[in-house]
């Protein structure tokens, strides 16, 4: 099985994996949240205790599916392989980067897309600065960027983080100790299998298709190959449709209820973030859980980059709010970045560019 | 045989390098990559650009080599 060998089967993975998305929308998942990577990491964050934001924390059963999606579906198809040693804690800032730009935008690049397909006009500002932030990783690898190679390593080193995650559910299923929001974002979610199968079901599809959102971008700038943006596409039409259909597709910057703010500048920066940093990590958010399930121990320290990164939004206060309704006064109450947030993202930009530009490909021999 | 080691490297890099080692190469490159989908990349690349390829599995990484 190949979803990655013409783009119309890149395009039919994009409508699977939208789909999925819009089915958790519809079962119970945040309005135009449905999948995102980075509040789902940060909700998972919380549950464990990372950080103490009642509002965001539950074990999403989506990362738990995407990881164990990934894992078994690579085992199935011999692609899995146990590697590591490329660079692994230059990836865990790097994990830590993408999510702290996530969370000041509010969405990785897979929410962004979502949240463009519901008329959401934040999204498409952000999206200038998404290209910005690929297109600066694509400058730094024609200038010869590399964290240099992976080697193989013992088998059960790639088996970490999905054991990990398959630690999670249990614990999700069979016990009380993880944190649950009983209001908020952490409150809204699918029924706990529905979330599993579709995170088991994206996970699968997006390591067939090798679904990057940060690559599909690279790949245009770089190649002229617009085969991976055939997944984007896709996707962006089934959510499109849906969002039409259901009546959730809302044009404007400033609407309540979608977890969304319009301080366009950090939308722009938050994102710029992401796509640089993703870039020099090998792919987004989506993309690192995917390779961290098929055994690249580079992607699994990335994803617990990720995790403390997330946690670190909610402790030192660096996320951004989203636009809200005053339930009292039914005034519309702009959401914003934190002067934390601000300061955070500049210094992850600086440190991006440092990272872009004393890593060079003849040193990583 | 030009020959181009990608193996362990990070996308977009074998893609990079392979299309580096094209440019100046008038006969057959070798390619070594690790990864299944890197093996797949290559190839297209190679059809994409008019050239014949043919690849095979060694002891843990990929050969393609480009006509």
């Amino acid at each position: 099985m190949n979803l990655s060998d013409s783009k119309k089967k890149l395009a039919l993975a994009g409508v699977i994996c939208g789909l999925v998305a819009a089915c958790l929308a519809f079962l119970g998942n945040p309005a135009n949240m449905a999948f995102c990577i980075a509040c789902f990491i940060r909700d998972t964050a919380g549950a464990l205790g990372m950080h103490q934001a009642e509002v965001v924390q539950y074990a999403r059963p989506e990362i738990i599916g995407l990881v164990l999606g990934a894992f078994i579906i690579s085992v199935g198809t011999k692609e899995y392989r146990s590697t590591g040693g490329s660079s692994p804690m230059i990836r865990f800032v790097l994990g830590m980067i993408i999510v702290i730009g996530s969370l000041v935008f509010l969405g990785c690049p897979l929410r962004m897309i979502i949240r463009m397909s519901a008329g959401d006009l934040n999204a498409w500002v952000a999206l200038i600065g998404f290209i910005l932030g690929v297109a600066t990783g694509v400058f730094a690898l024609k200038k010869g960027f590399s964290l240099g190679r992976a080697h193989a390593v013992n088998k059960s080193g790639g088996t970490m983080l999905p054991v990990m995650m398959a630690g999670i559910l249990i614990l999700a299923l069979a016990s009380s100790v993880l944190k649950a929001s009983e209001a908020g974002p952490g409150s809204m979610h699918a029924p706990l299998i529905a979330s599993l199968i579709g995170g088991l079901v994206f996970g699968a599809v997006a390591q067939k298709s090798r679904m990057c959102f940060a690559g599909s971008i690279r790949d245009v700038i770089l190649m002229k190959n617009f085969d991976l943006f055939s997944v984007i596409a896709g996707l962006f039409v089934v959510m499109l449709v849906f969002n039409l259909a259901t009546g959730r597709f809302v044009v404007g910057f400033d609407t309540p209820g979608i977890i969304a703010h319009s301080n366009h500048l950090w939308n722009i920066l938050g994102m710029y973030t992401v796509g640089f940093a993703a870039t020099l990590a090998g792919g987004c958010p989506l993309r690192q859980l995917i390779l961290a399930g098929q055994g690249s121990s580079d992607s699994a320290v990335t994803v617990m980059g990720m995790f403390v990164g997330a946690a670190l939004c909610h402790t030192l206060g660096l996320a951004a709010s989203g636009t809200a309704m005053n339930a009292e006064t039914q005034e519309i109450v702009a959401g914003a970045v934190p002067p934390h947030g601000k300061v955070a993202c500049i210094v992850c930009i600086i440190v991006c560019f440092v990272i872009a530009f004393t890593n060079k490909r003849d040193e990583a021999k | 045989m030009k020959e181009v080691d990608a193996r362990g490297l990070s996308c977009p890099e074998p893609l990079m390098l392979t299309a580096e080692a094209l440019k100046g190469a008038s006969g057959p490159v070798k390619i070594l990559v690790t990864e299944p989908h890197q093996k797949m990349n290559v190839e297209k690349y190679a059809k994409d650009h008019g050239r014949k390829s043919t690849a095979g599995e060694k002891d843990g990484y990929f050969e393609v080599v480009i006509e």
